[in-house]
Order: C-alpha cells, then sequence, then structure tokens
C-alpha cells in the first residue's frame, strides 16, 4: 500500500519539477529577447545621424606667410564626456572651387583645427563631419576664404632678431675695420699656399687650373669660389702666369671673365688678358668632368684650384690632378665631397673657410667685417646651445621648472616654422 | 636601331673607361661627343623650355583666357643686356643683369640659409642628455653627449676671430677630429653609391650589350 501512495507523493513531485521546468523554459526566452532589445536599442541609437557641429568658423592665422587657416566650432551635443556617441571629427576642404578632399581629423571633445597645407592666394571652404560608429553628420560649410600673406611674420620674430644682432655686427666691424682699426683673423692654412702654389706653376713654366664648381651663378659657393678667383687672377697677372678656368654654366663664364678682367686691369696688366681664359664646356655634369680631364692630362697644370659647389665630379678631377702631379687647393662646403678633397688634395677649406677665405685673402674691411659679424652670431649660436642643453637637462633630470621654461623658450625662439 | 644604339652605347662607355689606362684618341673622340651632344642639348633645352615656354608664352599666352604676365619681360631684359657685351662699345650693360642676380641670390639665401643651418641646428642640439628623468638608455646618453660635445667643438674650429690655441685650440682640434670622423663615414657611405654606378655600367656591357648576365 505504500507503494500507490509513495507513487502519489512521487507523481506530485513531478508535476512540481515539469511546472518548474516549464516556467524556466518560458521564462528563458523571454530574458533572451529582453537582451536582444536592450542592444537593438543600442543598434537604433548608433544609427541614428548624430548631432554636427555648430558655430563652424574659418579665420586666416594673422601675421604669417599664408599658410595658415584656423577652424573653430561648437562640438555635436552628442559629443558627451560620459557615453558620448561621438567617435571622431574629419575636416573636408575644397580648394579653389574643386571637390572636397580631407584634409585632418580632431578627437571627440575637440572644437579646432589648424590647416597648414593652404597656398597663399587659394580660396577655401570648409565642413566638419561628426562621426558615431554607425553614422555621420556634416556641419554647414563654411564662407570662402583666402590666406592672406601679412607684411610681418611673427612666427620668424627671432629669426628676424638674431639677424638684425648679427646684421648690426656685420656694420659695426666693417666701420671699426675702415677706422683702421686691424681685425684679426685666425689663419687658414690652405690659403696660405695660394701664393706659393701659383709661384710653383710660373717656375714651372705650366698653367693653373681654376674651377668653381659645377652650379650657376644662384648658388653662394660659385659666388665664393668666384671672388677667391679675384685674387687668385691678380697674383697670377703679377708673376704672368697662365690662366685656364674651363666652366659649365654660362653665367659663370661672363661672371669669371669679368672678375679676371678686373683683376688684370687692377695689376695694371689689361692687355695680358683674354677671353680665352674662361670657356664654356657644357652644362652636363659628367660631360663637363670628361672635359676638364683631358684638359689636366693635356696641359698638364702644375696647380688645379677646386673652389665652388661640387658634386660626384670631385673626386674624379682630384684622382686626375693628383695623378699629374699638381699641387691641389680646394675648398667646398658639400659635406658629401669634402671627404674626397680631403684625401686627393694638399690643401682643403672645410665649409665655411670658403666664405672666410675671400676676406682673409683681401683684407677688405667690408669682408673681414662681414666676417667678424658672423662669428658674432656663432658666438650666439654656441651660447645658445650650451645654455639651451644644460636647461633642458637639468629641467628634466631634476624636473625644474624654471630650467625647463628657458629650454622651452629657446626651442620656441629657434623654430621656424 | 635598338641594336645600333647599344653599340654606340657600349662604344662610348669603353671609351670613357679607356681613361683609366691613359689619354688616348677613342677617349679623346668619346669626350668630344659628350661635350658636343651634351652642350647642343642644353642649348636646345634651354631655349624651348625659357625663352619660348617661360617667356614667350608667358608674355603671348595661347589661351585668350590667360592673362599675359608681362613681368618676365623684365627678365627678358636681362637676357638681352646680357647680349650686349658682343658690342664692345656698350658691353659694360651687361655687368647689370650679373649684379642683379648675384645679389639677389645672395639676398635670397641669406634667409634660407639662415633658417637651415643656424636655427634648426641649434634647435636640434638643445636635447636631454639623459633624457627625462633619467630614462635614455647608456647607448642614447653616450649617443647625446657625443652630439653635444662634437656640435660645440666643430663649431668653435669655424671661428675665426680667436687664434687656435690653448683651451680654445684644444675645443678646435676635437671639433677637426669629429670633422673628420665624419668625413671618413660619409667617404665609406659615397664610395658605395659610386659602386653602385660602376655595377650599373657593367650590368649595361655584360647584360644590355653583351648578354652574358640574364
Amino acid at each position: 500500500m505504500t507503494r500507490p501512495a509513495t507513487g502519489c507523493k512521487s507523481r506530485t513531485r513531478m508535476l512540481w519539477v515539469a511546472a518548474i521546468g516549464l516556467s524556466v523554459f518560458l521564462a528563458t526566452p523571454a530574458i533572451s529577447h529582453s537582451q536582444t532589445d536592450t542592444s537593438s536599442n543600442r543598434l537604433l541609437r548608433d544609427t541614428i545621424p548624430p548631432a554636427p557641429v555648430t558655430s563652424l568658423l574659418a579665420s586666416d592665422r594673422k601675421y604669417d606667410n599664408g599658410e595658415a587657416i584656423d577652424l573653430t566650432w561648437v562640438p555635436s551635443i552628442d559629443d558627451q564626456l560620459l557615453h558620448g556617441k561621438i567617435t571622431a571629427y574629419q575636416i573636408f576642404r575644397s580648394d579653389n572651387g574643386g571637390e572636397f578632399k580631407k584634409v585632418g581629423d580632431a578627437i571627440p571633445g575637440d572644437n579646432q583645427f589648424s590647416d597648414e597645407s593652404v597656398s597663399y592666394g587659394h580660396s577655401y571652404v570648409y565642413y566638419v563631419v561628426a562621426l558615431t560608429a554607425g553614422g555621420r553628420a556634416e556641419s554647414i560649410r563654411t564662407a570662402s576664404l583666402i590666406a592672406e600673406r601679412e607684411w610681418i611674420n611673427y612666427n620668424r620674430k627671432y629669426l628676424f632678431l638674431i639677424g638684425f644682432i648679427i646684421a648690426g655686427s656685420v656694420v659695426y666691424f666693417i666701420e671699426t675695420a675702415r677706422r683702421g682699426k686691424k681685425l684679426f683673423i685666425r689663419r687658414i692654412a690652405g690659403l696660405e699656399a695660394v701664393d706659393e702654389a701659383i709661384g710653383r706653376a710660373t717656375e714651372m713654366g705650366r698653367p693653373i687650373l681654376f674651377i668653381s664648381g659645377t652650379q650657376d651663378m644662384d648658388n653662394v659657393q660659385t659666388i665664393a669660389g668666384i671672388t677667391i678667383l679675384g685674387h687668385v687672377a691678380r697674383t697670377i697677372a703679377d708673376y704672368d702666369t697662365k690662366i685656364r678656368m674651363p666652366v659649365s654654366r654660362s653665367l659663370v663664364m661672363t661672371a669669371a671673365r669679368e672678375t679676371i678682367k678686373t683683376s688684370y686691369l687692377a695689376a695694371g696688366r689689361p692687355d695680358a688678358y683674354s677671353d680665352d681664359m674662361v670657356n664654356y664646356v657644357t652644362d652636363e655634369q659628367f660631360g663637363f668632368v670628361a672635359a676638364v680631364n683631358g684638359i689636366m692630362v693635356r696641359e698638364k697644370p702644375a696647380t688645379c684650384f677646386y673652389l665652388g659647389a661640387f658634386f660626384a665630379e670631385s673626386l674624379i678631377m682630384a684622382e686626375t690632378g693628383y695623378s699629374i702631379g699638381a699641387i691641389q687647393i680646394a675648398g667646398t662646403a658639400m659635406p658629401t665631397q669634402l671627404p674626397f678633397f680631403v684625401v686627393a688634395c694638399d690643401f682643403t677649406l672645410i665649409g665655411e673657410e670658403l666664405f672666410a677665405a675671400s676676406a682673409y685673402l683681401s683684407n677688405e674691411p667690408k669682408q673681414l667685417g662681414s666676417l667678424k659679424g658672423q662669428d658674432v652670431g656663432k658666438a650666439i649660436a654656441l651660447a645658445m646651445m650650451i645654455i639651451g642643453t644644460i636647461a633642458v637637462t637639468v629641467g628634466q633630470a631634476w624636473d625644474v621648472e624654471f630650467m625647463n621654461n628657458i629650454a622651452h623658450w629657446l626651442n620656441s625662439a629657434f623654430k621656424t616654422n | 636601331m635598338h641594336h645600333i644604339a647599344l653599340w654606340v652605347a657600349a662604344f662610348l662607355t669603353l671609351g670613357i673607361i679607356s681613361f683609366l689606362y691613359r689619354d688616348n684618341a677613342w677617349y679623346k673622340i668619346c669626350e668630344s661627343v659628350f661635350v658636343g651632344i651634351s652642350a647642343g642639348y642644353w642649348f636646345v633645352s634651354y631655349f624651348w623650355d625659357n625663352l619660348y615656354g617661360k617667356l614667350w608664352l608667358g608674355v603671348f599666352p595661347r589661351d585668350p583666357a590667360q592673362q599675359p604676365d608681362y613681368i618676365l619681360l623684365i627678365g627678358g631684359a636681362l637676357g638681352v643686356m646680357m647680349l650686349l657685351r658682343l658690342i664692345p662699345k656698350i658691353g659694360w650693360l651687361s655687368r647689370w643683369p650679373l649684379a642683379f642676380i648675384v645679389g639677389a641670390t645672395a639676398g635670397l639665401n641669406l634667409i634660407i640659409y639662415f633658417a637651415s643651418n643656424v636655427m634648426v641646428q641649434v634647435e636640434d642640439t638643445i636635447r636631454p642628455l639623459f633624457g627625462a628623468n633619467y630614462s635614455s638608455s647608456a647607448y642614447d646618453i653616450v649617443g647625446n653627449i657625443v652630439v653635444a660635445v662634437g656640435t660645440f667643438a666643430a663649431l668653435i674650429y669655424f671661428f675665426f676671430s680667436k687664434e687656435h690655441k690653448g683651451a680654445f685650440g684644444g675645443a678646435a682640434k676635437v671639433g677637426i677630429f669629429v670633422l673628420m670622423v665624419t668625413f671618413g663615414a660619409s667617404f665609406g657611405y659615397t664610395v658605395m653609391s659610386r659602386i653602385s654606378l660602376l655595377l650599373g655600367r657593367i650590368d649595361f656591357l655584360m647584360g644590355d650589350w653583351l648578354g652574358v648576365i640574364k
């Protein structure tokens, strides 16, 4: 009898279990359904386009070289600190009425952008796009704006200040030299050998070869080479030696002829001057080198000067000059060619020594004053580098705010753009 | 036609290389061909690019909508003045365009060189020797010190107002030492690039011309 009773209890328990199971079964989809609803709400929220940025303004940056336009805007109302929908802003630009192209990005929370890729004289229109995970909203477009170039570029105020100090120093030293005060310039070894090298060519009865580089008159190294040529030609005229100067640019030929003619005139020997002393070969770099090498091996100059801007031809010419036993004096400010001149020539003017050479040789007040003024510039640069390095090292290593401020100011002062 | 061009190029290449042995007739032919053709080429190039392309078409544009740029006539006038040296009586006028070019070049380059060679150099040299909170590695610290000391010393070498004696002379010697080390590195690097030029010629001779290298 117990069995049926037991069976009854068991059935009741089974019914309870079945009821609970059914409710769980029924409830489970209900919970899942609720979760799906939350996701779809979020998806729905994300696909709704965000509010665009407002009050977009484009303004030309003042006191610059017409190279920047600044944009400001009020961020989208969906760009909130917490739970903000905005993922990024994109800045689009039309150049001279052309197609709009993206020129930059801004992160959420930003309300400004500087477009520093504009060209002076072009007109630009901008709009900003606010982006969410699934939508985008364009702002209204700005009015057409032209980047203006101002008379004074404030970004370069320190460049002007330091340039002004150096220029002032140059003027001061020129006046000092004109008043008769002797300005000291240290010995430059290569230049001391110039007269000796010309004398050697005179004794040997061979010509002097002068190469002023392979660049045109718009290169300061060529101008420096031609300036030194003036002194060399004067000595050559005094010694009655022959000069040979092949050139690769027509303007250099004209300038060189004028320079040599003036030197011969100053030496009181205008009759000895001839235009044939300087001859144009070709603008082609290696064609010029081939011709110069030919001249070297056929005419065997006793002295070769290479003073100016050189490229790959430096070693070819210097090696040929070495092979014919000429005294060689070189000078250039091309860092990659200096090593070749150093190894193949007897004397080499390194970098700025080329520019100092004409002052050293001529002893003229203008050139001496200019050289002295440049030394003032170097002293300023050296002082700023030492102060700056100490300031930034101490400031960062020991977190000294005062030093950090000095370093920051120096970095901004010497920044040129 | 292509084969003829290959043979001519090979003939000229070998002729120029023959200079390594000594000056010879073959080299002289190649030299003259090279100089003559290149001079002629540049003359034609300058004529069509500058005189015609810039000056003539600038002053007399083909497109009626384009405004003539009469300011180019100033450059044209300066060019004509250069040629006046062929007339001895008024040859002195050719000095004016020359003076203009030299003066304008010096003025324009003054700012460019000053900004790039002085301002940027100073800005780049101002760097912490040990890094923020001594965060730099020993390698970086040594590198920073070498850059700072090397730049100071090299700059001292280029001072012309003071004799290189005593401590100043010592610093200048360090400067020239730094420069020579730099030149050594530059020398090796450039020689490598020259060898690649030589390889290019050998590749032409052995590959394009002889077909030995496929």
